[in-house]
């Protein structure tokens, strides 16, 4: 049975060698729900994120994950989830090809190489299948994470700045085949430090020093001014606190 | 879902199959898998020499006489031999020979003390295993000196003229397996076990911390993975490197060094596998224990060192103090290089290399265990 909310934890905490890098967070996201997730470099965004796939032991907190437990059920969300990395973390001796067979072969998908092909085939990159992953520039190899952490038909995307140093066009498309995913019922959680993406997320959470500070729709977050207006003044009064 | 929660041999063949294309693109690392071997082959064409004492030695004693008593005390007394076997017949000494309990069989004939006496040159008959010739060569040499002078006390008086002169007894010496002492027969073959333990463990060593260090253990511990499908993913290819450095080898030990080959060699092989994994399988610890490359490289010079001093690969194991041939009975290099041996030199079968093989095992599988208990699953 589907639960109501897609990400249910609560006070999720992540301490590196005595410092609180992520403290007491709760997030809750709908099914289909895309979620911006927003703050400064250092604020625990990617720890958050790799904490609810079990990348990281939570210090402290609790709750569900596609109705999973998401401190003793790590198994069973990342089978069902798919997690792109903010550093690119595919093989770069591998090629494009190799790299998304390798993939569709640790999820044991059932029609692989027509997933791989499909997969190309969404990235435009049938033709240049044989070239290393390595070889690519940066925005291709985003574009390929991105593919790659899809090619199981996950229900949740744990999306780590996915369109960091991809051009204008790409972004648009990626945007464009999120949004479809998630009319179909993905959830998306996915952090940016873009504006433009910001405005098209269904919910946006800001997180500074580890604290989520706001969580609304962009609307109830922008209010009267802008998004950036918002986010500028929220980091100068933390930083005014921390300081 | 299936696949999800247990073992998933899909999942095995997908890292399997990566491991390979890696492997296959990285040119430094294959060429160092085949330049290590034979850079070994060139520097331990020579020997090294020592003089090992308290070897293992059975005797069939068929006399019991004075005279008798007498070469087995002096033989005792020189600090090479240790009898520590009594062997009822031949054959049990053969056999004690092969298995290489004991480095010696003395035979003392029937009748050695009645003949002595009567000046009719009884025989002495030393069976030696001289795979290793450095182990048995000093022994031997004294052994001659001891012929002629253990019966100095008892040929006194009227007996004395049977020491005027030749010797009261001949001596005469089998030297077994290697009959013109030639080292390389013994450092070749030996050679291979030294190869495997250095490649091997080292490549596996790099496996598991390359992938942090790059960054891409991120995304495969993302993906639902069992820890001893990864650990063997990254093992099962590298069997095949380790079984091309045994072809260079044993094809070099052939051709360059003419080692003869009297057992079978696909006993051989068949032992070498699990030889090969038990070193891959040590690496591939190290590299769940590393916090980084230059760590896992460390630890396997930590591992190789020891193997390579204490196997009886640089020095005759018998010749080495106890508590350093204790540390040596329990790696793996020790127990290969006196199959290695057994089977090309002597032509054992599996019957005279069996208490070789399961320490070996053992130790493949404590590897193995151990890999498995520290091979972590989160980025903490
Ligand atoms: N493995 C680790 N050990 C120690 N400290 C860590 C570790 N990982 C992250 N940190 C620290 O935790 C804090 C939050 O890091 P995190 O990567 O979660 O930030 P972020 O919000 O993703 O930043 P960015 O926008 O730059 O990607 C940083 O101060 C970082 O130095
Ligand atoms: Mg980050």
């Amino acid at each position: 049975m589907e639960p109501e909310f897609t990400i249910d934890v609560h006070g999720m905490t992540k301490i590196f060698d005595g410092k609180t890098v992520v403290n007491g967070m709760d997030l809750r996201m709908r099914r289909g729900e895309i979620c911006g997730f927003l703050g400064p470099n250092g604020s625990g965004k990617t720890t958050f994120i790799r904490m609810l796939c079990g990348l990281l032991h939570p210090d402290g907190g609790s709750g569900s994950c596609l109705g999973y437990n998401v401190i003793r059920e790590s198994e069973k969300i990342r089978l069902e989830s798919g997690y792109m990395t903010q550093r690119f973390s595919f093989y770069e001796d591998l090629t494009i090809a190799e790299n998304l067979d390798f993939v569709a072969r640790m999820f044991s998908l059932p029609g692989r190489r027509a997933s791989v092909e499909a997969a190309l085939e969404w990235l435009g990159l049938a033709n240049r299948r044989n070239q290393l992953a390595g070889e690519l520039s940066g925005g291709w190899k985003q574009r390929l994470a991105l593919a790659a952490c899809m090619i199981h038909k996950p229900r949740l995307l744990l999306l780590d700045e996915p369109t960091a140093g991809v051009d204008p066009k790409a972004r648009r498309q990626f945007w464009d085949t999120i949004r479809t995913l998630a009319d179909g019922g993905l959830t998306v959680l996915v952090s940016t430090h873009y504006m433009d993406e910001a405005i098209r997320c269904d919910s946006l959470a800001y997180i500074a020093y580890g604290n989520l500070l706001v969580h609304g729709t962009p609307a109830e977050v922008a209010g009267d001014s802008t998004l950036e207006e918002v986010f500028v003044r929220l980091m100068d009064g933390v930083e005014d606190s921390y300081h | 879902m299936n696949h999800s929660h247990t073992f998933s041999l899909p999942r095995l063949w997908a890292i399997v199959v990566k491991e390979f294309i890696q492997m296959r693109r990285d040119r430094l690392t294959f060429g160092m898998m085949i330049g290590i071997p034979l850079i070994q082959l060139i520097l331990f064409g020579f020997a090294i020499n020592s003089d090992p004492k308290h070897l293992a030695t059975a005797v069939h004693v068929a006399d019991h006489g004075p005279q008798a008593r007498s070469v087995l005390g002096s033989m005792k007394a020189s600090g090479y031999f240790d009898f520590i076997r009594e062997v009822a017949n031949e054959a049990e000494g053969e056999r004690l020979l092969a298995t290489g309990e004991v480095q010696f069989l003395v035979t003392i004939p029937a009748g050695f003390s009645r003949e002595l006496l009567r000046g009719e040159k009884p025989t002495l008959l030393l069976e030696a295993d001289a795979t290793d010739p450095a182990a048995t060569g000093n022994a031997i040499a004294a052994l001659k000196i001891i012929a002629r002078s253990a019966l100095d006390n008892d040929l006194k008086g009227g007996l004395a003229f049977l020491q005027s002169g030749a010797d009261p007894l001949e001596l005469r010496v089998h030297p077994k397996y290697n009959p013109e002492g030639v080292t390389q027969y013994n450092i070749v073959p030996g050679l291979m076990g030294v190869v495997l333990t250095m490649t091997m463990a080292m490549i596996t060593a790099l496996a598991i911390t390359r992938e942090r260090e790059r960054g891409t253990m991120e995304n495969l511990l993302s993906m639902p993975t069992k820890p001893l499908e990864v650990l063997l993913g990254k093992i099962i290819p590298y069997i095949l490197v380790g079984y091309a450095q045994v072809g260079l080898i044993l094809l070099a030990a052939r051709v360059i060094f003419n080692v003869p080959m009297v057992g079978s060699l696909t006993l051989l092989l068949a032992v070498a596998m699990l030889f090969i994994i038990a070193n891959l399988a040590v690496g591939i610890t190290f590299s769940t224990l590393a916090r980084n490359q230059l760590q896992a490289v460390q630890m396997t010079f930590f591992f190789f060192l020891p193997s390579m001093l204490l196997s009886g690969f640089m020095f005759p194991f018998r010749g080495m103090p106890g508590w350093a041939q204790m540390i040596g009975e329990l790696l793996p290099l020790t127990h290969f290089l006196r199959i290695v041996r057994g089977v090309l030199l002597k032509g054992n079968g599996f019957a005279e290399i069996s208490g070789q093989i399961w320490p070996i095992a053992l130790f493949a599988l404590l590897a193995v265990v151990v890999g498995v208990k520290r091979y972590r699953r989160t980025l903490d």
